[in-house]
């Protein structure tokens, strides 16, 4: 089989194992999460095949297209896959797999229909990153979102209830704006096939031009609303901080769809090079990631709740492939492909993260007042002081005595996910940050200003990750001593583990996933590929031998 | 019947926008439903407006704009509507919700914010 034979899996695997699961009830929760782990492990490894063929490929051959319904290429449905494409949705099932092992700890019993609802924003996340039509764009959006609306209010609470309204209103705006984007394009090009509507571009006529940007813009706003871009990602903290960790945990790959929109769209509608001005809306797109980068940093120095943090270092990353997307050098993109791996795998890791050191920490503290949706959970405050305890009173030598294993666990695990998201070395992160740095050194003179103020904001939002990062570390990990250790299932150690993982693996073998990321940044500048690839994909002739 | 259209459009937009943004759940969501009837409308007018014709291209007519409507945007505002009449469903539920565990209308669930 070819990898065209391949690219509806990551699509209908996570639907029909989600119709599995409603038909078996949620009554059986031990064979949904059995079936949920199986069919997002196939699904991850149908996504690395993808990529390891697609990458084997060359030129015109890196793409692979399929035709759903077997209509003629502008018209019917195209699902297409390419070397971005795949690392999305290798990224995309990264992120399902560590939530849903998480949440086999407790959180999938929180609630009603977990297990359905990721496999669906699975499959929302695969739709929107094979498809090569704008409306299925949509459609794949509001299947994410859908899904995404639900995932946020698993384990239910005020707090879920207020961050999920915000949200839901906020994301509606940005889906009517998608419309009226889409319906403008549609209005002016004809067609919303997206290689088809690069490909006619050229030929739209000057009086229909001004048209066609507002609707490009405006498609725009939604992508980056969703993106996170200042001054539209008020929505983003605390929408994550107030999620259950494993839905926080998948959410770290959501904004990153917004990211891959704009990338593609951009790269395929608007690309560089074709004359001495630059691409439309590409200014807007630098200084504005160059603003949210800046944003992102000041809310990560300035948060006191470790979930908020790691919603801010979110809004950064978005910030950081913003401003790179927009400069348009492929290789700047393809430093900002590998980021953006190490990025989401690290954010993932985080968000698990938060909720098991926030545990340790509730032992303590009392619970938030306004954290109900935990009320039932009553492991949250089951943790009555150790007889071991250093008390005041019966000075115990302190020195000497073992870490606990589960706290030795989060504070490595804690130091990683510094070291990736602060862009230190030996981690990816560091890797991803060079590799932009680089490109930055090598850009042609053409785009003075905005080069060298990405360089500095990569370096100080790096210090600002890691003063804040260090800071919550030590009050967490460092400061209490007489804290009990934190209770740690290996489930929920696993899931983690796993996500650094693949960060040190993205380090380790840095060379090989460079090449891949470089050699999509390369695709990507070069939409006549894309366009030539997408238009000449034929239909299946029926058996008989005549045409469909 | 373009001018019509278009002020219908932009008063269903205007009045959206304006209700979306005031503070009470519930004007939120009909400003949430004015503004997609707008987008809709706004959809099924970029097919260019036309009266008595068909989407459906029958025999011994050529098949152009000028003997047909363009089928496509009738197509995606169908889809636009269902989507868009689910999510506001479940914008319904959610404002019940924050209702309920609230005791206020307020979107930030009390008048102060939260």
């Amino acid at each position: 089989m070819t990898a065209a034979d391949w690219i509806a899996v990551p699509v209908l695997l996570p639907l029909g194992t989600a119709g599995l699961m409603l038909l078996l009830g949620e009554n059986r929760r031990a064979t949904n999460a059995a079936i949920g782990v199986a069919s997002t492990a196939v699904g991850l490894l149908v996504a690395l095949h993808l990529a390891l063929s697609v990458h084997r490929q060359d030129g015109a051959l890196a793409f692979a297209v399929y035709l759903p319904g077997n209509w003629p290429v502008p018209f019917g449905i195209v699902l297409v896959v390419d070397r971005l494409s795949a690392l999305m949705c290798v990224l995309a099932s990264c992120a399902a797999m560590a939530s849903l092992l998480f949440a086999l700890a407790r959180w999938h019993r929180a609630g009603v229909y977990f297990h359905v609802l990721l496999q669906l924003q699975l499959m929302g996340l695969s739709g929107a990153f094979l498809t090569a039509d704008l409306f299925n764009l949509f459609v794949f959006f509001e299947v994410l979102l859908a899904a995404s609306y639900a995932l946020l209010l698993h384990g239910g609470g005020i707090e879920r209830v207020r961050a999920g309204l915000h949200y839901v209103a906020i994301n509606l705006m940005a889906s009517l704006l998608f419309l009226i984007g889409v319906a403008l394009l549609y209005g002016v090009a004809g067609t919303l096939n997206m290689a088809d509507l690069a490909h006619k571009l050229a030929l739209v006529p000057d009086r229909d031009r001004g048209l066609l940007h507002a609707g490009a813009a405006i498609l725009g706003v939604a992508f980056l609303a969703k993106a996170a871009l200042w001054p539209l990602a008020f929505w983003l903290p605390p929408a994550y901080a107030a999620a259950s960790a494993p839905a926080a945990a998948l959410f770290a790959i959501l904004s990153k769809v917004g990211v891959y929109a704009v990338l593609r769209l951009w790269t395929l509608c608007f690309p560089a090079g074709a004359g001495a001005t630059p691409p439309f809306g590409s200014a807007l797109l630098v200084w504005g990631g160059l603003a949210t980068l800046a944003f992102g940093a000041i809310g990560m120095l300035a948060s006191q709740r470790l979930g908020r943090l790691a919603g801010y270092s979110l809004i950064a990353s978005s910030g950081t492939l913003i401003a790179a997307v927009g400069l348009q050098e492929p290789a700047l993109a393809a430093g900002a492909l590998f980021y953006l791996g190490s990025s989401t795998l690290a954010a993932a890791a985080l968000f698990l993260l938060v909720e098991l050191l926030e545990r340790a920490r509730q032992v303590e503290v009392a619970p938030p007042l306004l954290d109900r949706g935990d009320r039932q959970l009553s492991f949250l405050v089951d943790g009555e002081p150790r007889q071991d305890v250093n008390l005041d009173d019966d000075e115990e030598a302190l020195i000497g005595r073992a870490v606990p294993g589960a706290l030795a666990f989060l504070g490595l695990a804690f130091l990683a996910c510094t070291l990736v998201v602060a862009g230190l070395p030996p981690l990816s992160g560091f890797v991803g940050k060079l590799a932009m740095l680089e490109a930055l050194l090598d850009i042609g003179a053409g785009r003075g200003a905005a080069r060298w103020v990405l360089f500095g904001a990569l370096i100080a939002s790096g210090l600002a990750a890691a003063i804040a990062l260090v800071r919550v570390g030590i009050n967490h990990l460092w400061a209490p001593q007489d804290r009990p250790a934190p209770r740690l299932r290996v489930i929920e150690g696993l899931p983690i583990a796993l996500l650094l993982g693949g960060c040190v693996l993205l380090a380790w073998r840095g060379e090989p996933v460079l090449q891949y990321v470089r050699a999509a940044a390369d695709t990507l500048h070069e939409p006549q590929r894309y366009i030539g690839a997408v238009l000449a994909a034929r239909t299946v002739p029926a058996p008989d031998g005549r045409r469909p | 019947m373009e001018v019509v259209v278009s002020l219908a459009i932009g008063v269903l937009a205007g009045a959206g926008i304006w209700l979306v943004l005031r503070p009470r759940t519930f004007q939120v969501l009909v400003g949430l439903t004015l503004l997609s009837y707008a987008v809709n409308l706004f959809i099924f007018a970029v097919g260019s407006l036309a009266i008595d014709r068909e989407p459906i291209v029958r025999a011994g007519i050529a098949a152009t704009l000028e003997n047909y409507t363009d089928p496509v945007p009738q197509a995606l505002v169908l889809t636009a509507i269902v989507i868009g009449f689910a999510t506001t469903a479940l914008f319904l539920v959610l404002l019940l919700a924050l209702r309920g565990l609230s005791g206020s209308d307020h979107v930030d669930g009390s008048e102060e914010g939260p």
